[in-house]
């Protein structure tokens, strides 16, 4: 939750097209990208900054499969052990006509599970709050956020994101995790003062 | 330029105008952050009063008894269960454009999938209504649920086509519930980011759950997306098919027909894109939105329309020939005379979805027709009305005659607190539209500019330029890039 309060230096790209060679370069130059903020998901850029895929559809095949032996071992110990219900003389085990209550069960599972653990991954939920670097992020613009450690010289990143094709360039101190918060006020999870800057 | 994508310069653009990404923001959040027009508190008013209507006419229902309605000895269930599958049929056409639509590719869906996704759930909402109503014994309604209790533990009947619509309405609910709500995440972390009232910044910060456009959560969004359409894509068609079991797995003449499943699911998917039509073309004339959903966009959905119209015509046709060749003579009764006899009492219902479903979405293989805006409306509606009365001759056809000639009962005809209930769930369904025309984005705004430099057209114009100008150059840098 808290990572503490890092320093940024932000660049701001119009365009995607230029986004791309940008990311490369600042990897390639050694820089730490800390995230890049779009306001739509743009293919390939995961690829280009080096992360990981992601293994949220192994998680939701897991809760698929928790919701079928769920269903099945809930209903055919209702129906053959707790309480065998004679249908028309027909069998306890009815294995087929449990197949759509089974299905229905995997993908609710699934689906629930699967959202859970996104937003549990990605922090998200209501009244949670987060250092956003630009509010245009969400709008038109591609916000990189370069983490600048002890070696790193600010002026040369700047530089370096100017050439690069950064319309915009700051720093800013941010925190890195999320808060409980609202928007309509200004929050932080460490008051600035705290750490001296 | 080289990472323009590249898109066929033959397919219709998706975007109409000069766009940019800023652009596509202003003109789907703008209409949100207005006061509505006269026309939005007109028919949100309207919409109220039905709704009242309807809150009323259940009320009664519930302190009378189901004696309010005129069902009788034979006919059990009428116009609500008619209601139901009409519902949840038009509840099939949002998660059809959202799951199918993206799992083959057909970018056209962008433009539209948002609001269709948000009709399903108003729709099923409104399916919801009836067998729960129908109840009688509403305050019983939880008895429906399998969970331990003190009554034996007495379990519901897995093995029933009724149990298994509980589960598959409440899971299609519930699923199409969080792919639609995950995918508005970030079109209101937009409007959060741009509301100027502290009132929107709270609501919206709320709403969009601190949503930031990171590139890693961008990545798993994605891939949420893509599973949650990869399940509800089968979901779709199970809980239509689940729908159709009801009567497909009974023994009465006229139900008991192994083509029930594909054929209520082409119906589903038939009369929910007319509903999808109905509200699009409405939506994008009162929020000035023609540059996104474009006449393209209506032609697809035609295209859709005439499609799954002549695979319900094939099924009634088959029905109809499976009926005779079967010679079962109850069941060959209830589609000659009940239904085919257009001079029986129920006849003209018959004939009336006949040419409601089958001939007329035919005038949809002429082109002009399919891009005509005033027609698709008017076929909407015809379609919609068809589609009531597939399942009203299903329903009163097959039952208003059963076995015994001295029960069969005296013609049908909806009491008026049935008829307000019907009024009372479009009230609801319009209630939750305007409203979520208000305060939600009606378009995926993230979706649209994930295609704009594909498919927008001032970008397609631009990538024409350069395709004229050395044709094989650009096939060197630009195409082979994009594949």
């Amino acid at each position: 939750m808290a990572g503490g309060i890092k320093k940024f230096v932000v660049g701001c790209f119009e365009d995607e097209a230029v986004l791309f060679p940008a990311v490369k370069n600042v990897r390639r130059a050694g820089y730490k990208i800390h995230d890049v903020y779009t306001p739509f998901p743009v293919h390939g850029l995961d690829h280009a900054m080096g992360l990981r895929e992601t293994s949220l559809h192994t998680a939701g095949f897991i809760y698929g499969i928790t919701g079928t032996t769920t269903a099945l071992t809930c209903i055919s110990w209702i129906f053959t052990k707790d309480w065998p219900l004679n249908i028309g003389g027909k069998p306890h085990f009815a294995l087929p006509a449990w197949i759509p209550i089974t299905f229905e069960l995997t993908v609710l599972f699934a689906a629930v599970g699967m959202v859970l653990t996104f937003c549990y991954l990605c922090q998200l939920s209501p009244f949670v709050k987060k250092h956003h670097f630009h509010p245009r992020a969400t709008d038109d613009l591609f916000v990189m956020a370069i983490e600048c450690t002890e070696k790193t010289n600010e002026a040369e990143v700047t530089a370096f994101l100017e050439k690069a094709g950064a319309i915009e360039i700051n720093t800013q101190h941010a925190e890195t995790g999320w808060w409980i918060g609202r928007y309509d006020k200004v929050q932080k999870l460490y008051a600035e003062t705290e750490k001296g800057y | 330029m080289s990472l323009l994508k590249y898109e066929s310069q033959i397919r219709e653009p998706l975007v109409d105008g000069n766009k940019d990404y800023h652009q596509v923001t202003e003109d789907i959040i703008r209409p949100i952050e207005m006061k509505p027009s006269r026309l939005w508190y007109i028919g949100f008013y309207i919409s109220v009063a039905l709704l009242l209507f309807g809150v009323y006419s259940v009320y009664r229902e519930v302190t009378y008894g189901i004696g309010q309605w005129n069902l009788n000895k034979t006919i059990g269930w009428g116009w609500d269960i008619t209601n139901f599958v009409w519902w949840v049929g038009i509840g099939h056409a949002g998660t059809l454009i959202s799951a199918i639509l993206l799992l083959f590719r057909q970018g056209w869906r962008t433009g539209v999938n948002r609001a269709a996704e948000a009709m399903t759930i108003f729709a099923v909402m409104c399916a919801g209504q009836f067998p729960i109503w129908h109840m009688g014994r509403v305050w019983m309604a939880f008895f429906v649920l399998p969970y331990p209790n003190s009554r034996g533990p007495l379990w519901v009947n897995f093995n029933s086509p009724l149990l298994w619509d509980v589960f598959a309405i409440s899971t299609y609910f519930t699923v199409s519930l969080l792919f639609w709500y995950s995918g508005l995440l970030p079109d209101l972390a937009t409007v959060r980011d741009r509301a100027k009232t502290k009132l929107r910044k709270l609501l919206y910060g709320v709403a969009s759950f601190g949503w930031t456009g990171s590139t890693k959560h961008w990545q798993r969004h994605e891939s949420l997306s893509l599973v949650l359409a990869g399940l509800s894509t089968p979901l779709v068609l199970s809980v239509h098919t689940i729908v159709s079991f009801d009567f497909a797995t009974s023994i009465v003449p006229g139900w008991h027909t192994t083509i029930f499943p594909p054929y209520f699911v082409a119906g589903a998917i038939f009369s929910g894109f007319a509903m999808v039509q109905t509200l699009m073309i409405i939506l994008r004339k009162v929020f000035g939105l023609q540059d996104y959903i474009t006449l393209g966009h209506i032609e697809a959905m035609n295209k859709v329309i005439v499609l799954t119209g002549s695979i319900v015509g094939i099924a009634y046709i088959t029905e109809l020939f499976i009926a005779w060749y079967g010679q079962n003579p109850y069941e060959w009764y209830a589609f000659k005379e009940n239904r085919a006899n257009l001079f029986s009492p129920y006849g003209w219902s018959y004939w009336l979805m006949m040419f409601c479903n089958v001939v007329s979405p035919q005038m949809f293989w002429f082109k002009k027709l399919r891009r005509n805006i005033a027609f698709t409306f008017f076929m909407s509606i015809i379609v919609n009305i068809g589609m009531w009365y597939e399942r009203f001759v299903i329903i009163v056809t097959s039952t208003y005659r059963d076995y015994l000639p001295s029960s069969w009962s005296t013609y049908y005809s909806p009491s008026i607190w049935e008829i307000g209930f019907y009024l009372g769930t479009f009230g609801l369904f319009f209630t939750c539209f305007f409203l979520f025309s208000k305060y939600f984005p009606v378009i995926a705004v993230a979706e649209i500019k994930a295609v704009l430099k594909t498919s927008g057209e001032n970008y397609k114009h631009k990538m024409t330029d350069i395709e004229k100008a050395d044709a094989e150059k650009f096939y060197i840098e630009e195409v082979e890039h994009a594949h």
